[in-house]
């Protein structure tokens, strides 16, 4: 959905050739032939992941079968010096695993068994490329499913999902990735296997699973995880509330909150999308309505007749303009149609789309959006608006035609401004797509020097050498410094409060 | 130096004197907030760094789910400010008396009867301030759900026992009040209390805790306590679905409470009259978990979190506290020595080591790593948590 206009070139050829050479060498050992990639028609596909702005060809790309493998090819590429940029599904958002040009690609998408189900204990143990939602296909006839559902689910991995500590529309009530993973089994960059977490409740020493999970591929690859699964509720139905205006929407988000109620999904959506994903979808959806609300209520009939009323008392003494209860399951589904099929939609309306992904307490929910609508016409380019309102978290997505090379431009400052905007109102400049390489400079902004020291601290104390996945998430100081000078405009920094450097 | 973000609270730069001076001298801190778990953990004698100074809500907004606070802000005035509001900590930690501290509690990482269903004190954990051993302020995390910006450090703290740096204040999510709640009880034996408990768990039941007390000697009946909480109609509707299996009677809501709160603060006697040599011990065990018996039986023992935490006392000596390891590690567990007996060297060793576990020598050279990362100088090398 973004131009290919940042290819980085590549550096001395001849020296990437005889390095790509020996590395191909020592990995042939370990490899099948057809599991070793290092021609460029088969390394093409592995140029950058779902942030296509970003690409970069890499030396090569191992694909694994075993833990057994990838533990020998992390020992080959540390006895080199060689990093490693470690790939599941591919379908992150913030770069996180862009090859390196002199790096290995390590893919773990042929570790992809389910190893155990337990229904007694509520488990599944699964290899890290596991599709997420296939670990609910897999126990959906024993009642149980596993709860983290981000928008990619058919396709992400549960690899991924632990890199990313990603979360969706269910994690209000359900939680992240987090929440829901009880060991990572996993190789540190020297070969070593290592166990985080485990089956028992905690395990001895300091909780690094803690740190682990969200790590974004930094500290350790992922061989095996043992999830929680949950008892399916038995139902499942959903209010969809029209908001004449943003802020009454906002308040309402935050009133359903401070009643007790802690629904299963909490979206919200402005007219924009609205307007733009009915033409797609046909829900029905009140095209006149500034935002709507998408409250879902699941568990047994009882418990979801008594939440759906609540809510519903909740919203209308809110202020909503207009409220719609699914009758049954179709229905619920062609309520969610719109939000699901948000990106779609968005990819109708222009050439191409910049997904942001920031996160804000909910009760300034209202305030950012009016901001989003100022930068609208600051930069002369349209904005959707989709989030999991719920948790704050925001998805604006800036319309942008990617053929002309200045729109990038402003579509890019655009998306930082707003993600500044998130930090200056207490909150943080991703929610769940990772730092990666895309969000690199503006964690220069949320955080400062000493926090950035104590991140590379735990960088190291995983990964001394720092060959896993290196110069991601976390910013030098130099690049933070010349993202500094990048950012001043008429002599003032952003957010001069913050300390920096 | 940086100091991190800039604060000019002059308690926080008390606190920094303190670290660096100690910094200098090589001479660890030992903090502590109200002294109510001064016994958990492997004891020491250095110089306290004492937290409460550092007291007070910082931010509560209902509607925003989260409470921020000084780390020593008494425990009790944050469940008074949330039950006003009526919300809980859903993970109910244990406060172990009256002192206990907002910042103490984080560091023991210590939950109560809730955790099964809830989650663990860390899950709940959204972002923390805190000085490290080089006297830097740097705050970590944030006061949102989802924040995946930087490594979660803000999580390594519960459960650190202050060995990695002072906490200065924490973000914690907090829930809603479940508005409704009951509390069954019935007779039976132990493997058929675990073999009840994981499936119901496995069920759209609103199970919220458990706790089974007995004897391990045989397969004798115990007490099975389990409490429903959640939506009026999810009770209501899960007694009678409870009971068509086994027969239950409810208990008052005011001895239901004070059965948790007893259960939580280990007042219960499977947890007093700990004899002069004895040690309670805990073991955290996968859900598969059946009845373990030691050699020598054990009179009384409690089982909660629908058997994953298992007290019991038993002899302190290292034979006694080797075969329970053991036992604890061939079941994909771990034991500690929680609370010892007044005559008990208070030297002992109360953790399962690293060392102790498979794939350990790795995580315990990353273990030492972080410290010094964190405490270069080891102004918190106070080895409570080994």
């Amino acid at each position: 959905m973004i131009p290919m206009n940042m290819v980085t070139p590549p550096p001395e050829l001849a020296a990437i050739t005889a390095l790509q050479s020996k590395l191909v060498e020592a990995l042939r050992p370990i490899l099948p032939e057809y599991a070793l990639l290092w021609e460029p028609e088969d390394t093409i596909p592995y140029e950058c992941d779902g942030l296509a702005a970003y690409r970069r060809m890499p030396l090569a790309v191992a694909l694994p079968e075993t833990e057994a493998q990838v533990s020998q090819i992390l020992k080959v590429c540390f006895a080199m010096q060689i990093p490693v940029v470690p790939r599941g599904a591919g379908t992150g958002l913030s770069g996180g695993a862009m090859p390196i040009s002199q790096g290995l690609v390590l893919s773990l998408a042929k570790l992809k068994k389910i190893i155990k189900i337990d229904p007694f204990t509520r488990t599944a143990v699964v290899q890290p490329g596991v599709r997420n939602l296939a670990i609910s296909e897999a126990v959906a006839h024993l009642g149980l499913y596993y709860a983290p559902d981000p928008s990619s689910q058919i396709a992400c991995s549960i690899g991924g999902n632990v890199n990313e500590n990603s979360g969706g529309v269910h994690c209000l009530k359900y939680g992240l990735t987090l929440h829901n993973v009880l060991r990572v089994r996993g190789i540190l960059m020297n070969g070593e296997i290592v166990e985080f977490g485990s089956h028992a409740p905690d395990s001895p020493g300091l909780d690094l699973l803690a740190v682990v999970i969200g790590s974004e591929g930094m500290l350790a690859v992922v061989t095996e995880v043992t999830v929680k699964l949950v008892a399916k509720p038995k139902l499942a139905r959903v209010i969809m509330a029209s908001f004449d205006n943003i802020e009454k929407g906002g308040d309402a988000v935050a009133a359903i909150i401070a009643a007790g109620i802690i629904p299963a999904g909490l979206e919200m959506m402005d007219k924009a999308t609205t307007r733009a994903v009915e033409e797609f979808v046909h829900a029905g959806y009140d095209l006149e309505a500034e935002v709507i609300l998408l409250c879902e209520s699941d568990g047994t009939p009882e418990e979801v007749e008594e939440e759906i009323e609540r809510m519903t008392r909740v919203l209308e003494n809110a202020g909503a303009s207009g409220i719609r209860i699914s009758q049954d399951e179709s229905e619920r589904l062609k309520f969610w149609s719109g939000r699901k099929n948000a990106f779609p939609a968005a990819g109708r309306l222009a050439a191409d789309y910049y997904c942001m992904d920031g996160t804000i307490p909910r009760r300034h929910i209202a305030t950012l959006l009016r901001r989003i609508q100022a930068m609208e016409k600051k930069y002369g380019l349209a904005c959707l608006n989709v989030f999991h309102a719920g948790d704050g978290n925001m998805h604006p997505l800036i319309l942008f035609n990617g053929a002309d090379q200045e729109e990038w431009h402003r579509a890019e400052d655009f998306g930082t401004e707003i993600l500044e905007a998130c930090v200056e109102l207490d909150g943080t400049i991703t929610g769940e797509h990772g730092v990666g390489i895309e969000k690199i400079n503006t964690m220069c902004v949320q955080f400062g020097e000493g926090e950035r020291e104590s991140f590379w601290g735990v960088k190291s104390a995983f990964d001394p050498e720092r060959l896993m996945n290196p110069n991601k998430a976390i910013p030098t100081l130099s690049r933070c410094a010349e993202y500094g000078r990048m950012r001043i405009s008429g002599g003032k920094l952003p957010h001069p409060e913050l300390e920096r450097f | 130096m940086s100091y991190g973000k800039v604060d000019s609270n002059p308690q926080i730069d008390q606190f920094r004197e303190q670290i660096l001076a100690a910094a200098q001298t090589q001479t660890p801190l030992s903090i502590q907030g109200g002294g109510t778990k001064a016994w958990y953990g492997n004891v020491n004698t250095f110089t306290k760094l004492d937290t409460r100074a550092y007291s007070g809500i910082l931010e509560y907004q209902p509607e925003e789910l989260v409470i921020t606070a000084c780390a020593g802000t008494p425990l009790k005035d944050i469940t008074a400010a949330l039950a006003e509001k009526n919300q809980i900590l859903p993970f109910e930690p244990p406060h172990f008396g009256e002192g206990a501290t907002f910042g103490g509690a984080i560091a023991a990482g210590l939950a109560g009867p809730g955790r099964i269903t809830a989650g663990n004190l860390r899950d709940f954990v959204l972002g923390a301030r805190i000085m490290d051993g080089k006297g830097q302020a740097l705050s970590f995390g944030g006061k949102v759900m989802k924040n995946v910006a930087g490594y979660d450090i803000s999580r390594l703290l519960p459960g650190s026992l202050g060995t990695l740096a002072l906490l200065l204040e924490a973000s914690v999510k907090v829930l809603p009040k479940p508005a409704a709640t009951a509390t069954l009880r019935c007779s039976l034996p132990q493997a058929r209390a675990l073999t009840l408990l994981n499936e119901w768990a496995g069920q759209p039941i609103p199970l919220s805790a458990s706790c089974w007390i007995g004897s391990t000697s045989s397969d004798q009946v115990g007490e099975l306590t389990i409490r429903l909480a959640g939506a009026v109609a999810a009770v209501k509707s899960a007694i009678p679905l409870i009971n068509s299996v086994i027969n239950t009677t409810e208990l008052d809501p005011n001895v239901a409470t004070a059965f948790w709160t007893d259960l939580r603060e280990q007042q219960l006697s499977v947890f007093t009259n700990l004899q002069d040599d004895e040690t309670l011990y805990r073991l955290a065990l996968p859900a598969a978990c059946g009845p373990l018996t030691l050699s020598n039986g054990q009179d009384d023992i409690a089982l909660e979190w629908h058997g994953q935490q298992r007290w019991f006392k038993a002899p302190s000596d290292d034979t006694t506290f080797t075969a329970i390891k053991n036992l604890a590690n061939i079941h994909g567990g771990h034991a500690s020595r929680f609370r010892q007996g007044s005559h008990v060297d208070p030297s002992k060793q109360r953790f399962t080591l690293l060392s102790e576990q498979t794939h350990s020598a790795a995580l315990e050279a990353v273990q030492a790593r972080l410290r010094a990362a964190f405490d270069p100088a080891g102004v918190f090398a106070t080895h409570r948590l080994p």
